[in-house]
């Protein structure tokens, strides 16, 4: 079980590796789309890597509901739960 | 009169240098770029063949890690080519709606095509890329560089296996006379040194054995040769209107006069053995320069030192030039790098253009004991061309029957 902080530093490295974007520009309140500049393509390479970095399952049709990093790091959070 | 074309930029990454001056110089020289494949899956699959020629400068020393991981290393080298092309040609301000893009490749994303098919068997659908489609595609190169420059005038990829690369500046030509563009970024890009091509091409006998001595392996027109060396890397030119070049004060390296494209009809591998196809695709792009054999002073061979294919090439070289072939020097350039398949027409033409505007002819190396029956004036050593109107040929021919050759001169 990882903390909300120890998911978002992860899904923070997993950006970086995918997009360039520094670490600390991935915060709770950003969009993925609209203030990191994510396509829908690195967007499934991101939850992809999530998932094996986290051991959590993200279903297809919830990937649109993550508009922001915060919603992942709660949907991420809950699953393992 | 069709418009005047051309070449304003050069670009390439190559076994001989990572950069034009690099390869330029080292061509000159005389150098192999073949070397032993360090990777352990050359010992774990027992390949016959052990050796290629590998890109000297890897592309991820000259692109962006975020930039280069969604890309092919085709793709890769594409774009290393032709930024440096582009840089080149020193044009700043051009109508994108009027620029194009011929980037060729003779088998595309083959790296990722089976890297996903690892994947896939070892770890599930999940795991595979969803970049993987847009990185294994044969146009990949080209959309990538069109993507990159902005080239709005349409991304074409000729395929035509080894001659796709000369293929690629038939169609720029063509795009360029009949008013669709201005400009086009034209190349070739190849990255097929892994280990499914190079037991393909083993399989059929096309590569060199000479496993103990890769630089000596590649040695065109030579009694001993034994197949052709995998090569990698891409080469990129910048195609221009005459005027357009000249409205903008361009340093013109050399006119594409002509080019001509024609398919053999005869066998899906093998070369027609009286060279028909070749000797065709020669004469009409000397007619479609409106030169004259007389007046060629150089050919960069096709020449990749297979047993079977160097000699129709002369052949061909002899009935559409005459007795005056024995004036003319030539060079086999795949000695020193390499078949860059897909890409060896655009990095060759690379040195054409250069022999032109330098006039000089870069080396053929490992020529000790040449083939009587290919009785050519090779030049071994780095030799001046001529003063005055000079014109060179580059000839690439590919599984398929096909034959491309371009025809240069000097401006």
């Amino acid at each position: 079980m990882a903390s909300n902080e120890e998911i978002l530093a992860g899904l923070a490295e997993i950006v970086n590796e995918e997009t360039g974007l520094a670490p600390e520009s991935v915060e709770m309140d950003k969009s993925f789309t609209d203030d990191l500049d994510i396509d829908s393509i690195s967007m499934m390479t991101i939850v992809v890597n999530a998932e094996e970095k986290f051991g959590v399952r993200i279903p297809d049709e919830e990937v649109k509901n993550l508009k922001t990093v915060g919603d992942a790091v709660t949907f991420i959070s809950g699953a393992q739960a | 009169m069709p418009r005047k074309v051309v070449i304003t930029g050069l670009g390439a990454t190559t076994p001989i240098g990572g950069d034009v001056p690099t390869m330029w110089a080292n061509s000159l020289k005389g150098v192999s770029g073949a070397r032993t494949i360090e990777a352990d899956w050359v010992a774990k699959y027992e390949l016959p063949v052990t050796f290629a020629a590998q890109i000297s400068t890897p592309a991820s020393e000259v692109l962006a890690r975020v930039e280069a991981k969604r890309m092919d290393p085709s793709t890769q080298f594409a774009v290393v080519a032709s930024r440096e092309a582009w840089r080149d040609s020193g044009i700043e301000d051009v109508d994108k709606d009027r620029l194009a893009v011929a980037f060729a490749t003779g088998i595309g994303g083959v790296w990722t095509l089976l890297d996903a098919w690892d994947t896939l068997r070892d770890k599930g659908p999940r795991r595979v890329l969803p970049m993987t489609v847009p990185m294994l595609m044969p146009n990949g190169p080209a959309a990538a560089v069109s993507l990159d420059l902005g080239a709005r005038a349409g991304a074409h990829t000729p395929v035509s296996a080894c001659a796709s690369g000369t293929e690629a500046l038939h169609q720029g030509l063509e795009l360029i006379r009949s008013g669709k563009a201005d400009v086009v970024v034209c190349g070739g890009a190849e990255a097929a040194i892994h280990p499914m091509p190079i037991a393909a091409f083993a399989a059929m006998q096309a590569l060199s054995r000479r496993n103990d001595e890769p630089e000596l392996a590649s040695r065109p027109y030579d009694t001993a040769r034994d197949g052709f060396v995998m090569g990698e890397g891409a080469g990129a030119l910048v195609l221009e209107a005459e005027e357009h070049a000249l409205a903008r004060g361009a340093r013109i390296y050399a006119e594409l006069g002509g080019t001509s494209v024609t398919a053999d009809a005869y066998h899906i591998t093998a070369p027609d053995p009286q060279g028909l196809g070749a000797t065709r695709a020669l004469k009409a792009a000397l007619f479609d320069a409106r030169a004259q054999a007389e007046d060629v002073v150089h050919v960069n061979a096709h020449a990749t030192s297979t047993p079977v294919g160097d000699k129709p090439e002369y052949t061909a070289l002899k009935a559409a030039l005459g007795a005056h072939i024995d004036q003319v020097a030539v060079s086999a350039t795949k000695s020193q790098t390499g078949h860059l398949l897909g890409a060896s027409g655009a990095v060759e033409a690379v040195m054409t253009v250069l022999a032109i505007y330098e006039r000089k002819a870069p080396v053929t190396i490992n020529l000790d004991n040449q083939d009587p029956e290919i009785p050519l004036d090779v030049v071994t050593t780095a030799r001046d061309l001529p003063s005055g109107d000079i014109v060179a040929l580059s000839n690439s021919f590919g599984f398929g029957g096909h034959n491309a050759v371009i025809v240069l001169r000097n401006v």
